[in-house]
């Protein structure tokens, strides 16, 4: 393997000497972005951290995860409906809702096709008139602004087949959520560095001063992800509560004006349910009144379907960093990547995949 | 054929058995039309000893053990960088003969034909397979054509069969494998996977990933004649699932556990790039002309060295070797255990 500066074996030992050299007492620090838990796993920094007295927990930094069930049952019904293709994500369609997945549904002739990119939907759209192509917009505010530009390029094309079900969710308000929950365990919080590239700094500010919490953004690379720590470590260990930047190289202040700007035209802060957490204020997008005629819940008849998960699956505890994946009873057992009980298990970013995939059951099953 | 022609067709008597461009279902219905398509199209292209139509080809009886395998061609697009179904289809026979430690003998080829594919494209694929056997010295001797409706079938599938026979000293399987032994792989993954992909989805990558398909004869010749058939326990080429499904398959006949350096394995930065932007771990891509081969530790460095004389052998490495216990083991940079991924199987569907 070619030689990566922030996979560098020594940098991260060196990062871990410098953090252990700080560190008095024992601190819990949470990230929420599935792409950093799974780089935490995979590169073994916890085991690393361990030792020096510092905890990371993992938020819902999974969007496929927090997506609800019913969501997904909304989705599998789209798919069956005659003319209708449902367009997703790859790692969506083994998620399951109340009951089936998008890839059981497939199989039994529902029409579903998974894209790379939501330009792919509009491009199937536009050569495919006689169908009514619907995409399913799950993602954080980094994807949210490609699928802002799916619809504007549609309207561009004249599309009238083309839709949206949008699932796109919002990080800060779902951080202020949890800290806002009595007996939580967060002391400093790792901010996912890619939704800081795109929005910037200033949405944590707030949070920062509520709830008197060092923020750091933070990048995904172990040693990223270990000078992160750092810094939170600093400010946990020198009493502060700042809003500090790790991530330099990616991040600045203001964000990414061009992509806030798609977001801002297409989308608006609307509240609906994350799997797991509930309800949160402002936590959803939803698509600007200018644009209905693209959101597929205006023009598609449906059913109202109540959300219910698995009663054996432990999603909202874990997703809320309550939980340890390989604390839940049914992990590595009756919930296996290819029979999940919930959407953790099965993401390419869950946490629950990210234990199983980079932790011997034996050793903490 | 133009426009001209269609009116004048339409005016005339319709010729049904006229060559058509494009396959019709009357091409694999058994009568004249079977026999107009297999005596122009088909067997001038697979010169093989077949010729003579009968339901059988024979071949002469050989002494001692013979191999067989069989596999299905599916791959989209049917022309890729790098190679196409045709010779994707008899290299990748030919090779499941070499790592049973067989010498080629005969091909054969089923075709199952959609309805409307042009026979331009069907000459193409038979000649690629002509050429694919040429190069690995091999005939196609017996086959078999079906044609399905419109619809029911993505162009064009093929399924072929390879006999071979396996000289007295090779016993090469899985149970051979001892504590102790070194895994070899013969060159850096992913190519082939990701070329298909990205010719598939359009991806839109500016680099050109090419596949890897080729015939591995001699890399897996220069092995044996390197360290004899007792000095290499298992041969088996990389191909659907990736490095990560021929581990786990082999770990578990053999009943024994892997452990693989992560870092000793090679990607090149092109591949593992492309693969960090789509989340898909390269030790999940197919390949098709990589194989690994698990030796003695007393035949390490023979075996290195042999691999590496063949251009198909270059970028041979070590890249773990076999303990006690179960699983397959990827050691971290940092020195952490953590168990192989065997993927589901759905993130890359018909690659191969």
């Amino acid at each position: 393997m070619a030689s990566h500066p922030y996979r560098d074996r020594d940098a991260m030992h060196q990062c871990v000497e410098a953090i252990a050299r700080r560190v008095s007492r024992p601190w819990t620090l949470m990230e929420v972005c599935g792409g950093q838990t799974h780089a935490i796993l995979r590169h073994g920094l916890d085991r690393l951290l361990a030792p020096a007295g510092i905890a990371l927990i993992h938020g819902p930094g999974c969007p496929v995860c927090v997506t609800p069930t019913a969501r997904i049952d909304q989705a599998i019904a789209l798919a069956r409906m005659p003319g209708v293709i449902l367009c997703s994500f790859g790692d969506m369609l083994r998620v399951p809702g109340s009951g089936a997945d998008l890839s059981t549904a497939r199989a039994r002739g529902a029409r579903v096709q998974a894209v790379y990119s939501p330009l792919d939907a509009v491009r199937l759209a536009q050569r495919q008139p006689q169908d009514e192509v619907v995409f399913f917009a799950v993602g954080f505010e980094t994807t949210a602004p490609a699928t802002a530009l799916a619809v504007l390029q549609a309207q561009a094309l004249g599309l009238t087949n083309f839709s949206l079900l949008v699932a796109h969710v919002r990080v800060p308000p779902a951080v202020a959520a949890l800290l806002a929950t009595p007996n939580h365990r967060i002391q400093a919080l790792l901010a996912a560095g890619h939704v800081c590239a795109v929005m910037g700094l200033a949405e944590y500010a707030p949070l920062v001063r509520r709830f008197s919490l060092p923020v750091v953004a933070t990048g995904f690379e172990p040693v990223d992800i270990l000078q992160g720590v750092l810094c939170a470590v600093d400010q946990l260990e020198s009493g502060q509560a700042r809003l500090e930047n790790a991530y330099a190289r990616a991040v600045t202040d203001g964000g990414k004006g061009d992509a806030q700007r798609l977001l801002e035209t297409v989308f608006e802060p609307a509240t609906r349910p994350w799997r797991g957490l509930g309800e949160i204020p402002n936590g959803a997008l939803s698509l600007r009144p200018a644009w209905q005629a693209f959101d597929a819940e205006a023009r598609f008849p449906f059913d109202q379907i109540p959300e219910s998960s698995h009663p054996d699956c432990q999603a909202a505890a874990v997703l809320t960093g309550r939980l340890t994946p390989t604390e839940c009873p049914a992990f590595g057992r009756r919930c296996r990547p290819e029979h999940p009980l919930g959407a953790p298990m099965v993401s390419a970013e869950g946490a629950c995949a990210a234990y199983f995939h980079y932790r011997a059951p034996m050793e903490e099953g | 054929m133009n426009s001209d022609a269609n009116v004048q067709g339409a005016l005339l008597c319709p010729a049904p058995f006229s060559d058509p461009i494009e396959i019709r279902l009357a091409h694999g219905g058994g009568g004249r039309m079977s026999q107009a398509l297999l005596e122009r199209v088909i067997l001038p292209r697979l010169k093989g000893e077949a010729a003579a139509l009968h339901d059988a080809a024979v071949l002469p009886a050989t002494a001692g053990r013979i191999a067989l395998a069989t596999d299905a061609f599916v791959v989209q697009p049917l022309f890729f960088p790098g190679g196409d179904i045709g010779s994707l289809a008899v290299f990748g026979t030919v090779n499941d003969l070499l790592m049973a430690g067989a010498q080629p003998l005969a091909l054969t080829l089923s075709l199952i034909l959609e309805e409307g594919l042009a026979i331009a494209l069907l000459e193409r694929v038979l000649d690629s397979v002509q050429g694919a056997a040429l190069r690995c010295g091999v005939q196609v001797v017996a086959g078999d054509t079906k044609v399905v409706g419109r619809g029911q079938a993505d162009g064009l599938y093929l399924a072929m069969t390879g006999l071979g026979t396996v000289a007295p000293d090779r016993h090469l399987h899985p149970h051979q494998v001892r504590i102790g032994d070194r895994i070899l792989l013969s060159g850096d993954l992913g190519r082939h996977g990701l070329a298909v992909l990205n010719a598939r989805e359009n991806l839109g990558f500016e680099t050109a990933f090419i596949s890897d398909s080729a015939p591995l004869i001699e890399p897996v010749e220069a092995l044996l004649e390197a360290v004899g058939g007792e000095g290499v326990h298992v041969l088996r080429d990389v191909t659907r699932g990736g490095l990560a499904a021929v581990l786990h398959e082999i770990a578990r006949a053999a009943g024994l556990a892997f452990h693989i350096t992560e870092a000793a394995v090679p990607v090149e930065p092109p591949v593992r790039a492309a693969c960090e932007l789509l989340g898909i771990d390269p030790l999940q891509l197919a390949c098709e002309g990589r194989f690994i081969a698990i030796v003695p530790p007393e035949q390490e460095s023979a075996a290195l060295r042999a691999l590496r004389t063949c251009a198909l052998g270059a970028g041979a490495v070590t890249i773990g070797q076999v303990t006690q216990g179960e699983g397959v083991w990827l050691e971290s940079p940092l020195g952490f255990n953590r168990p192989l991924e065997w993927g589901s199987g759905e993130l890359l569907p018909r690659i191969c």
